[in-house]
């Protein structure tokens, strides 16, 4: 993940394409999360 | 006293082990107050804050948000099933409190200056008068909340009765309060980025500090309710004993859920800053011993717990992620603290500042052991509504 940034402009540009390809994964994944946590629930 | 007290041994394991550590912890006391910090510390101008900052206030602080959590699940949320919680986290929690200022008296050089920054000071912008005003404000506010069980204890009916009026107020300045200073906490070390390793030093520290301190509240709660059960399961009422495992269930389904919400801010705060590179150092290695180990294992474990209803992996976990929280506050305040500097010069406590630690532990355990024995916090009182 080595990567040279020679302008702020260049390093805020990648950690925020970085962080939007995070944030829908991190989203999805809550959801998922969220129903094993409340299997029981369900169930009951 | 009881008739099963008088007949108890004087001389058990719990009063010989807690007699010696108030015996050690009384003479460096004597030692901090009469020599000075340079005669029982290791501290110097790198390193002005040593474990008495790092775990008996940090830890300390973070480890008593059961209060705060707890009584805004049950009194603004209305998650009346949890009552039972509140007494023994708002115990807890006064008495974290109340210890951490008492650790401040020897943390702080000339300790009756303690109150200076409410009287002459230059300005209320500084972080660390807000954690100051808060920490002294919010003890006062358990201080009150917690009145309600000696004051039942001691027969004072209408004192009792006009304090649990004030319940909803109490709580919603509890919460305010607890927000402010568990977050600013995380934010005084915004001062040192050249101090603090990239992998723990973040903008969010703040939000960092704030979400593992609901971790932490959730956690101590179930941790303290399992060692109650097995050190005070005579003075639990059966309220208590019924409700235990819908409490432990129920703040372990909400840990889990915030530990995950935990780990996906800090794998942000990583991307972010970019700090991916650092994760391939011994540091690094560090860093995802306490993110995977400490935060994304116990979110894991307390689901399969409250999936599986087993109760003995709730109670290991919350032990878990209790020891989850004092790794990472040590690790922010003092072992990713002055990280570029050469071992010679880095930090390592004192005997002393490890036995004044153990020292006002073992005074919480004390107070905590006196007071749930004899006031009414693990049961109802019965000359009185419950609130």
């Amino acid at each position: 993940m080595e990567h040279d940034f020679y302008t702020l402009q260049d390093f805020m540009t990648y950690t925020k394409g970085v962080v939007y390809i995070l944030l829908p994964l991190i989203l999805i994944g809550f959801v998922g999360f969220w129903r094993f946590l409340s299997a029981q629930d369900r169930e009951e | 006293m009881s008739h099963d007290a008088a007949h108890k041994p004087i001389m058990s394991p719990f009063v010989i082990v807690t007699g010696i550590l108030l015996v050690i912890g009384l003479f460096i006391t004597v030692m901090r107050f009469t020599g000075g910090l340079a005669a029982t510390t290791n501290l110097s101008d790198y390193n002005p804050w040593g474990i008495w900052i790092g775990f008996d206030l940090l830890v300390g602080v973070a480890l008593a948000a059961g209060g705060y959590v707890t009584s805004a699940a049950v009194y603004i949320f209305g998650m009346k099933r949890y009552h039972s919680a509140v007494r023994p986290a708002i115990l807890t929690g006064f008495l974290g409190y109340a210890l951490v200022v008492f650790a401040l008296h020897y943390d702080v050089g000339q300790p009756w200056r303690l109150p200076y920054p409410f009287i002459m000071q230059s300005g209320t912008t500084s972080l660390l008068f807000e954690v100051g005003a808060c920490v002294a404000l919010y003890l006062t506010v358990l201080f009150i909340e917690f009145t309600p069980a000696p004051l039942e204890w001691l027969g004072f009916k209408k004192a009792r009765n006009l304090v649990v009026k004030l319940t909803m107020v109490l709580t919603i300045f509890g919460v305010v309060l607890s927000t402010l200073h568990q977050s600013s906490l995380g934010a005084l070390y915004l001062i040192a980025p050249s101090k603090l390793h990239p992998l723990w030093y973040s903008g969010y520290l703040p939000v960092f500090f704030f979400v593992s301190s609901v971790v932490a509240g959730l956690s101590m709660v179930i941790f303290e309710g399992s060692l109650s059960f097995r050190y005070f399961k005579d003075k639990m009422d059966e309220a208590h004993m019924r409700d235990k495992e819908d409490v432990a269930f129920g703040f372990a389904k909400a840990a889990s859920f915030v530990l995950a919400g935990y780990f996906a801010i800090k794998v942000i705060g990583i991307a972010v800053d970019n700090n991916w590179a650092y994760l391939a150092t011994g540091y690094g290695a560090w860093f995802l011993v306490e993110l995977l180990g400490f935060v994304a294992l116990p979110a894991f474990l307390y689901a399969v717990a409250v999936r599986d209803r087993s109760m003995t992996l709730v109670k290991y976990t919350a032990g878990w992620t209790v020891l989850g929280i004092v790794v990472n506050r040590l690790n922010v305040s003092l072992i990713a603290f002055n990280w570029h500097l050469p071992a010679s010069e880095r930090y390592f406590p004192h005997w002393m500042e490890i036995g004044i630690s153990l020292f006002i532990v073992t005074i919480g355990v004390i107070a905590f052991r006196f007071i749930v024995t004899r006031m009414p916090i693990l049961y109802e009182h019965p000359d009185y509504e419950a609130h």
